[in-house]
Order: structure tokens, then C-alpha cells, then sequence
């Protein structure tokens, strides 16, 4: 087993996540891609973790988590705050601020 | 290398970019979810792999159960999974697959310039990315990030909590 196979495998995530925080309008998928990406970061962290036998970067993935854990208990507050408002999540929707 | 986790990789890796994509296509926000749960835990495998157990067990109870857990709430309370949710059109989807090019066209450059310098993994120890292990750097190494983390949630939490507050009438 080489690293390249991980490495490619965590492109191949990241990929699909970019391209779905770009397809879609459906906000929560759009914060789920995010949590894709999230963890193709991940992948490569501890794929590397094992490569060079350190700890340090499973450290990395750790605070990762707790990181992508706040960004989403925020995020999702801010989703019910919008639907609040405008009754939908539809990204294309929230053009409030265009000029 | 052994050809029993070449395959055992290749199942693995089959699942996770399948239920990513599974998670792209469906146009129902719980399946999305429920798509993205078996990816985190696929994804649990491959660290379970890797030597690192105690992260593997973290991305299951964080990832795959708490946050996947508020995202399904947050898709039920709004009644989410309703929505019409068509692709977006024109230009956004060219620029979608633009950046996928790129990606994979990084990718497949190191691969060809730097891939064949790449040894294979290393044999992992046993003790290798243990909790002990993990715990000690963690708390000897790593503590003034982890006290940061500490008031990163705590003023996520607050902000949660502000966000979602029902505004009071105003007189």
C-alpha cells in the first residue's frame, strides 16, 4: 500500500465536495459537501500520520473535528435564523446584499 | 505489497466515493444525511487502518453521531427534505466542473512527478496512535491549542444560542 492511493482517494472526496457546494442550492447540503471536504483534509492528515509514524497530525485531525463541530453548530443556527425569515434555504434566494 | 489490503482498500474506498456521490445526486436532504453517515463511518475504517483508533472512534461519535445527528434535527424542524432543489444553472456548473479538472489535474501531476518517489507505508507498531499515546501528546505537547478549542466551542455554543433566540416584540 502506498500513500498515493490515499492521497488520491482524499482528492477524489475533496473534489465531490467542492463540486457539490457549487451544484447545489439546497443549503444544508451545501454545509454537508462542506463536511466532506472537511474530512478528505482528515484522510490525508492521518494517511500522513502513518507515513512519517508521528502523532502530531492525528492531533491535527482532532482539533479538525472540534473546529468543524462548532463551524456547524453555528452554521446551522444560522440556517434556522434565515428559514425564519425568508421561509426557504435556497442559496439563490438569499441576494439581499446584491447590488 | 499485500494483495489482501490492496483489496480491502479498494472495497473501502469503492464505498466512500460512492456514498459521497449518492450523497451529491439524491434530491432528498435525509438521504443526503443518512449518505454521509456511511461515508464518516467508511471513512472510520481507513483511519482504523491507518493506526490511528482513537481518531476512528472520535469521527463515529462526533461526526457520524453528533453533528450528522443536528444536521438531521435542523432538516426535520425546517422540513428540509421537501424543497425543490434543482441543480444550479449555466455558469455555476461550468465553474463546478472547471475546479474538478484542476483538482484532479493537481492530482494526477504529483502522482506523475513525485509519486514513484514515494515509499510504501511503514509497518505501524502496535501502540501507534493509541489513546494513551494520543492523550499524552495532547496534553503535554498540545495544551494551549486544546484549552483554545475549549473557548472555540464555549463561544460557538454562545453564538448558537444567540442566533436562535426568538426576538422579543418591542413595545
Amino acid at each position: 500500500m502506498t500513500i498515493t492511493y490515499y492521497l488520491a482517494l482524499s482528492v477524489i472526496l475533496f473534489t465531490l465536495g467542492a463540486v457539490g457546494v457549487l451544484v447545489r442550492r439546497n443549503a444544508i447540503v451545501i454545509f454537508m459537501s462542506l463536511e466532506l471536504m472537511f474530512n478528505a483534509a482528515n484522510l490525508v492528515f492521518v494517511a500522513y500520520a502513518a507515513y512519517y509514524q508521528l502523532i502530531n497530525s492525528q492531533l491535527f485531525v482532532f482539533f479538525v473535528m472540534t473546529v468543524a463541530a462548532a463551524e456547524v453548530a453555528v452554521g446551522l443556527a444560522l440556517m434556522v435564523a434565515i428559514f425564519r425569515t425568508k421561509h426557504s434555504i435556497d442559496v439563490d434566494q438569499m441576494s439581499a446584499l446584491k447590488g | 505489497m499485500a494483495l489482501g489490503s490492496v483489496i480491502l482498500f479498494a472495497v473501502l474506498a469503492l464505498v466512500v466515493v460512492g456514498s459521497a456521490l449518492g450523497m451529491l445526486l439524491s434530491r432528498n436532504a435525509v438521504y443526503a444525511a443518512l449518505f454521509l453517515v456511511l461515508n464518516f463511518a467508511t471513512v472510520a475504517l481507513l483511519y482504523l487502518i491507518l493506526g490511528a483508533p482513537f481518531i476512528a472512534l472520535t469521527q463515529i461519535t462526533v461526526y457520524a453521531g453528533a453533528i450528522m445527528i443536528l444536521f438531521l434535527f435542523v432538516i426535520m424542524l425546517l422540513g428540509a427534505e421537501k424543497l425543490p432543489d434543482t441543480a444550479r444553472s449555466g455558469r455555476q456548473r461550468w465553474v463546478a466542473a472547471l475546479v474538478a479538472l484542476v483538482f484532479l489535474a493537481e492530482v494526477g501531476l504529483y502522482v506523475a512527478y513525485r509519486g514513484s518517489n514515494l515509499a510504501g507505508m511503514p509497518a505501524l507498531t502496535a501502540d501507534f496512535g493509541s489513546p494513551v499515546a494520543v492523550g499524552l501528546a495532547l496534553f503535554e505537547k498540545y495544551q494551549l491549542p486544546f484549552e483554545i478549542t475549549s473557548v472555540i466551542l464555549l463561544s460557538a455554543l454562545v453564538g448558537a444560542i444567540l442566533l436562535t433566540r426568538q426576538e422579543k416584540q418591542r413595545s
